[in-house]
């Protein structure tokens, strides 16, 4: 399944729900303000509002860093009108009657949420201006709100929420037509700068992460898995393990003989392995040190990373693939009456997600009843799919959504949520399961290697009038694309030019790939964003100008939906970063300017990055500028930070990335041997959103996309090298 | 076994000498704001102070502390913020925030020794703490502005809060 269809699910859920809530009127089933919190076993709302003036607001969605445990309170609080220093935020339990998909990924948190939670803030706002006019005995429409009150301008007269909660309680639940939504210009929080509803908590290293829960009664396991995937336990030295200090106990876990796949609906994949049970953390993970395990590996991946590059890269010679995906006008036709044909291949490497809470769980299972805490992206999916492993229903499985040390797409999958919940059920006691960082890089759902061979064919006016594109896709079943490896389809250049040939060959691989952060899309940037730079300077054209010029008119390739390209939008964040960078402005020698535009994610970003290049291809990047339009900014602190830190992400993942695999085994262990950018590599960094009344979309991942084509253009502008495959340390550059 | 912690004696009863610090704190005290990120002194995310000094507790053994003063993030700032973490809040530095814990105690040891300290110096104190969620840019604006918040007052006297906390038989933890 792709993250799009998590908005299906979602719209489809939230229309259900709210209809069914609507139908329940005065239950205040979908929407209540209330002077207590719910009891236990009640229906949950968004809002409660305490006597004493505190607002709780649940935060529906999985936090692993990106901020919705800030920006979605925040657009709840803005048409409830609530006071944000009154406003505390709690994580809303998982339970998709109540709150649809709850998941994070595909930047989608705010704009699936957008209408319902405006929809949640205003209709308990209209409550509360009706229990006002209720106490008071005036018109409604005499009444509105200020931050925390209701109030009567004629009069003066005022009363707070805290005061008013109880009455409003009471209120019938308005209907869809009785409850309107500010304006923006009518927004007092939305687009202003707001710390994150965790920071005191973070700072101060209180109890949040998946890795801090713990339980009473709770044992400590490790899990020890083939490092070649799909590999299953046949024995183990299980009785000189057991025999260890603090160890409880150690087993096999028979587990499933082919590598993961992955497929978050629907796997119930665990790996073989040997769990060791302990009083304490480190006391399992040192047992491992006397463990020896013997393993079957007849159904295991024997992948390596470097035979499927050399396959790749021979695929790649051939100017088409084996199959078509694309074909637009007549590529063949323009491609032999062009005045000039430039073609390159671009490529990646593997690469890991090392976010940085390595991936754990607290499970308990016993008897028909299952509880689970953990930090996934897609909790509704842990609840499915370990109801189907266990052979449980749904409902007797308890989820708890944790804050998360980092996702980045890696904790969409559930495995870890599996293993812990099978070792609690062969103890038969609550287990918190623990990754250990070297197994978290050794069975990850790796970024998936890619190969494109581009090709552009220019007119004697040095236009670009057609496109091809050779994608060699990872697969391992010979007839789709491995997540992350294949090709989507794309509005710029593929819908904008006349001329499109898309097609694809395949080289076999079973090493499981998931989604890393703006996946596809962070990859494919770079070749695409790299080749065009390469194309204007072979039309003798400045890249700015060839880029606005490329994007054609304005327009929206599908008006209304966000997820289409407009390129109006475009070209303004094009024109808003370079005027920033100074594009155009004389540097000193080895130094130089790049850019970068992709849209993905609803976002349309650009960025110009500066660098210089030394003898040794150490490359400084001085600083980057990112311009982007989201539509409206939720928390503008909160979609910088995120900006910021795709920068940072980006340049960390292109400088030395890589996972090199060997008869199916991951080399790189740990941080020593996978280099993640590190404090005083970074670049200044300066983020512009423009002002634009699109509805919101998110801002996780879409800045990542052009980081890497700036910066590589960049470094061609500064030292006339071009980079054309990832980690740029593969041509010996490193950044500095 | 006896380590001071926070300013306070804690008894880790006969616990394998060989347990690094970072477990005993998180599994034995339920100090959980210390973080296990690599294991190996290549993330930082585990960092705390031994004596005054920022020091990475997944390479520390237990068995080796005896008589040690050792602060934790949870012994930084008491009732009140310590600058450093209340500069964190005000630059809104965190992401998921994991890291973080490790970056304070880092920064607040650089502070204690270096009260103004130029970029050279912040960098190369914050080198050894990976954020993969990439909040630098705040790390360094944070600790630019505490730098300047602890001039203001005397940074002896925060600096040894914690310790002071539980010479007074404050609650520490
Ligand atoms: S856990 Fe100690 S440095 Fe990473
Ligand atoms: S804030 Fe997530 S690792 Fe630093």
């Amino acid at each position: 399944m792709t993250l799009g269809e998590f908005s299906t699910v979602n719209r489809r859920d939230f229309i259900r729900w709210s209809g069914f809530g609507l139908a329940v009127t005065g239950q205040g089933l979908y929407m209540v303000a209330m002077a207590q919190p719910a009891p236990e076993g009640e229906l949950n709302p968004y809002i409660v509002i305490h006597e004493d003036g505190r607002v709780l607001i649940s935060a529906p969605n999985p936090d692993v860093g990106q901020g919705v445990n800030t920006s979605l309170p925040m657009i709840v609080a803005e048409e409830l009108d609530a006071d944000w220093a009154s406003v505390e935020v709690i994580a809303a339990p998982v339970d998709p009657q109540r709150y649809g998909a709850q998941f994070a990924g595909g930047s989608l948190s705010v704009r699936n949420r957008w209408n319902e939670l405006r929809t949640m803030g205003a209709t308990a706002r209209e409550m509360l201006l009706r229990a006002a006019a209720a106490s008071w005995q005036l018109p409604r429409e005499q009444l509105t709100t200020e931050p925390g009150q209701v109030v009567h301008g004629a009069t003066g007269r005022r009363a707070s929420f805290g005061e008013l909660a109880a009455l409003a309680a009471q209120q019938p639940v308005p209907g869809e037509g009785e409850v309107t939504l500010k304006d923006s210009a009518e927004y007092r929080l939305l687009g202003n700068r707001v710390v994150n509803a965790a920071a005191e908590d973070i700072v101060r290293g209180h109890s949040l992460f998946g890795i801090d829960v713990v339980v009473p009664d709770m044992v400590y396991a490790t899990y020890v898995k083939c490092p070649q995937p799909g590999g299953t336990p046949s024995s183990a030295n299980l009785d000189a393990v057991k025999n260890l200090p603090g160890v409880l106990d150690a087993f096999l876990i028979k587990g499933d003989a082919v590598p993961p796949v992955f497929d978050l609906r629907n796997s119930t994949h665990v790996a073989g392995g040997v769990a060791i049970v302990a009083t304490n953390t480190w006391a399992a993970f040192k047992a491992r040190r006397s463990l020896q395990v013997q393993w079957d590996t007849a159904g295991a991946s024997r992948d390596d990373s470097a035979a499927i590059e050399s396959q790749a890269v021979k695929a790649m010679e051939q100017v088409q693939g084996d199959r078509e995906l694309v074909r637009t006008g007549d590529p063949d036709r323009a491609f032999a009456s062009a005045a000039s044909v430039l073609s390159a291949q671009y490529l990646t490497e593997f690469i890991s997600h090392a976010q940085l809470e390595p991936q754990g769980c607290v499970a308990h299972v016993s008897g028909d009843r299952a509880e689970v805490w953990t930090s996934s992206q897609t909790p509704g999916f842990a609840q499915i799919t370990l109801g189907k492993l266990l052979d449980l229903p749904a409902g007797n499985i308890r989820v708890h959504q944790v804050r998360g040390g980092g996702g980045f797409g890696r904790r969409l999958s559930n495995e870890y949520v599996r293993e812990a919940a099978l070792i609690s059920q062969r103890v038969g006691k609550p287990v918190k399961l623990q990754w250990m960082r070297e197994d978290d890089m050794a069975f990850d759902f790796y970024r998936a290697p890619t190969y494109y061979r581009l090709e552009g064919a220019l007119s004697d006016q040095g236009e670009l009038v057609a496109w091809r594109n050779h994608v060699v896709s990872a697969s391992a079943d010979g007839d789709k694309a491995n997540y992350g490896a294949g090709y989507r389809n794309k509005d710029f250049p593929d819908r904008v030019l006349a001329n499109v040939h898309v097609t694809q060959s395949l080289v076999h691989s079973v090493t499981p790939t998931g989604a890393w952060r703006a996946p596809e899309s962070n990859v494919y940037a770079f070749a695409e964003q790299s080749f065009l730079h390469e194309l204007a300077l072979a039309a003798n054209r400045d890249h700015r100008e060839f880029l606005m010029t490329t994007l054609g008119e304005d327009k929206w390739y599908e008006d209304g939906n966000l997820g289409r390209l407009h390129t109006g939008r475009a070209r303004a964040v094009i024109e808003a970063v370079t005027r920033a960078a100074g594009w155009g402005r004389a540097l000193p020698e080895n130094r130089g300017l790049g850019l970068g535009f992709y849209f993905s994610h609803a976002g349309h970003v650009a960025e110009v990055a500066e660098v210089s290049v030394d003898e040794r291809k150490g490359v400084t990047v001085h600083k980057v500028w990112a311009a982007a339009d989201l539509g409206q900014i939720v928390n503008l602190s909160g979609a910088e930070n995120q900006f910021q830190g795709s920068v940072v992400d980006g340049l960390s993942a292109l400088a030395n990335q890589r996972i090199s695999i060997r008869e199916g085994a991951v080399q790189q262990r740990n941080f020593d041997q996978y280099d993640l950018l590190r404090l005083p590599q970074r670049p200044d960094i300066s983020v512009t959103f423009l002002s634009s009344d699109f509805p919101p979309s998110g801002a996780g991942e879409p800045a990542l996309p052009p980081l890497a084509p700036a910066v590589c253009n960049a470094v061609f502008a500064a030292c006339g090298q071009r980079i054309r495959s990832l980690p740029i340390s593969r041509q010996g550059f490193r950044i500095v | 076994m006896q380590l001071t912690i926070n300013g306070q004696a804690q008894d880790l009863g006969d616990l394998d000498p060989e347990m690094p610090l970072l477990w005993a704190l998180r599994d034995i005290l339920g100090l959980v704001g210390t973080k296990y990120g690599c294991g190996v002194a290549q993330c930082g995310a585990c960092t705390v102070w031994l004596d005054d000094n920022p020091v990475r507790s997944c390479q520390l053994t237990v068995g080796a502390l005896a008589g040690r003063r050792i602060t934790t993030i949870e012994g930084l700032g008491q009732d009140e913020l310590h600058p450093v973490q209340r500069a964190w809040v005000e630059h809104d530095v965190a992401q998921c925030g994991y890291c973080q814990a490790g970056q304070i105690m880092s920064a607040a040891a650089l502070l204690k020794r270096d009260p103004s300290p130029s970029m050279a110096a912040i960098e190369s104190a914050m080198a050894g703490n990976l954020c993969r969620c990439g909040t630098y840019t705040r790390i360094v604006a944070a600790v630019q502005s505490a730098a300047q918040s602890l001039a203001q007052i005397d940074c002896y006297e925060v600096g040894e809060s914690a310790q002071a906390a539980g010479d007074r038989g404050g609650a520490a933890v």
